[in-house]
């Protein structure tokens, strides 16, 4: 698989560590009341879609960025690729 | 019909025309006690042992495509109980026993062939690890030995002992590990379930539950609806895509598991080898090629079919530690779609809904649990209780925090 970095054009998959589905940009607030539920789903439920599916890739052997990576998970044809700190921030302003 | 050496003979006096179907290919009927979902290794062998140690006859197995279409026919058929943990130990010696009657038990030839593992070791710590895991599957009434070099040298004198990175200094060896003609464990649980009563429903999609109230009542399918008093889900490799149909999330990703095998070679290899520090595992078939495998590729997907750094990196470490094997030439590739659960072990257990079972996340490690899977599984579906070995499988059990965790990595399922 080759992912189009945002900064450094197409870079091979090898480059990168894989670290799971986007969800886990959103990590819960530890001060709600169910805090315990909400972080059982964060850490351990997943869709695991069989189709269209946003995940966390890390440039390990480049520059270290945070990737969220669109991909199909039946045919690995990946169709966008934004730089993870980017779609943090834009999740924290629609707050 | 009843195999035996007599007729065999007798059939081959008589141009083998007395050979039947194996099994019927009925049409569903509009209701069964147990409807189970998936007619894989684990499905198959549920609705056997369900019918004949359990006594429940009015039963389904829906299958989407054919009989043993997904992970029972694309593994590297390697059995073996050597766990360290209690949760997993008990259950995988249960299953390892189960092989060991199995082929009587079911008439069937499956070529059950115990030719021993042997997992390498190349410093102290990885010795004294295999020391701990050793003694844990004794005292869960496994066989362990552990070896050292002059003992592994005896056994595969090409391995690479003195390679740079990874000497070998010793081995767990479990002599009663080995390998099983992996479809034949289909065809013979198949055949064993069918001639109890049990319908082997084939092209039979299931599209839908019917809960109704929190209860599930049965299954849509691609057939029509069919009720149950209780749906079994057996799916590994599918479990995410089937159960959110039932609107659940599970702790499982769908991650490919690529394999490997050789073109035929002269018997070499008298056991299956494992290298965990490169992550290598390799046996011989009775046709000649060697069967390896290696990591999963380590991100999610339903496709049954892996990149190419994973068979470089495979590849590599069958290299690093059996040199001889470079010039063999690879005949064929494939990959699987592997459940992989959160701690790296299984579930055999209810759902939050009532009449909704589930059985899943086998990682790459489902076929060696087959027997006892199903035995499990038709224990839980007859009596509503778990059996003893496979109490700790349980869906809650990151909420409860009781993961297994043989590996110690935390809730990563492509570092399991």
């Amino acid at each position: 698989m080759i992912i189009n970095h945002p900064l450094l054009g197409p870079r091979d998959a090898s480059e990168f560590t894989y670290l799971g589905d986007a969800s886990l940009i959103d990590r819960p607030d530890w001060q709600t009341d169910n805090a315990q539920e909400l972080f059982h789903e964060y850490l351990y439920l997943r869709d695991n879609p069989a189709g269209e599916h946003r995940e966390l890739w890390f440039h390990e052997q480049g520059d270290r960025s945070w990737l969220v990576v669109t991909r199909s998970t039946l045919t690995h044809e990946i169709t966008k690729v934004e730089l993870a700190r980017d779609v943090a921030i834009s999740r924290r302003r629609d707050e | 019909m009843r195999y035996s050496a007599l007729k065999v003979f007798a059939q081959a006096l008589t141009g083998n025309k007395g050979w039947k179907p194996v099994w019927r290919e009925p049409e569903p009927k509009a209701e069964y006690d147990v409807v189970i979902v998936g007619g894989g290794g684990h499905g198959l062998s549920t609705a056997y042992y369900l019918a004949k140690e359990f006594g429940v006859t009015n039963v389904a197995v829906v299958e989407k495509g054919w009989l043993g279409s997904g992970n029972i026919g694309r593994n590297t058929t390697i059995i073996r109980s050597n766990y360290l943990l209690p949760g997993n130990e008990p259950f995988y010696e249960l299953s390892l026993k189960l092989w060991e009657g199995l082929e009587q038990d079911f008439n069937y030839n499956a070529m059950v062939s115990q030719r021993g593992i042997l997992n390498l070791a190349h410093n102290d710590p990885q010795r004294d690890g295999y020391a701990r895991r050793g003694n844990a599957m004794l005292m869960a009434g496994a066989d362990a030995v552990l070896l050292d070099e002059d003992g592994i040298r005896e056994m595969c004198p090409y391995l690479d002992f003195d390679n740079a990175r990874f000497p070998i200094r010793g081995a767990l060896w479990q002599p009663r590990g080995g390998t099983v003609r992996h479809d034949a464990v289909a065809w013979g649980y198949g055949r064993g379930a069918d001639q109890r009563g049990v319908d082997l429903v084939q092209n039979c999609e299931v599209t839908g539950f019917q809960i109704e109230n929190g209860v599930c009542m049965g299954v849509e399918t691609a057939k029509g609806p069919i009720r149950a008093k209780k749906v079994a889900v057996c799916v590994a490799g599918s479990s995410g895509r089937v159960m959110a149909k039932a609107g659940m999330r599970l702790p499982i990703e769908s991650h490919v598991l690529q394999a490997f095998v050789s073109e035929g070679l002269k018997p070499t290899i008298p056991g299956v080898i494992t290298f965990g520090a490169g992550h290598f595992y390799v046996s011989q078939s009775d046709k000649g090629g060697l069967v390896f495998g290696g990591d999963i590729d380590g991100y999610n997907t339903y496709a049954q079919r892996g990149n190419l750094p994973v068979v470089e990196d495979v590849c590599e470490g069958g290299m690093a530690i059996m040199p001889m094997i470079g010039r063999a030439r690879l005949l064929r590739m494939w990959g699987g779609v592997m459940d992989m659960s959160m701690d790296g072990s299984p579930f055999i257990d209810r759902t939050h809904i009532d009449g909704l079972y589930f059985n899943g996340g086998w990682c790459y490690g489902g076929f060696k649990a087959t027997p006892a899977s199903g035995y499990c599984y038709a224990h839980l579906l007859a009596k509503d209780e778990p059996h003893p070995t496979a109490t700790e499988m349980r869906l809650d059990r990151f909420r409860r925090g009781h993961m297994i965790d043989e590996k110690g990595v935390g809730a990563q399922p492509n570092l399991h």
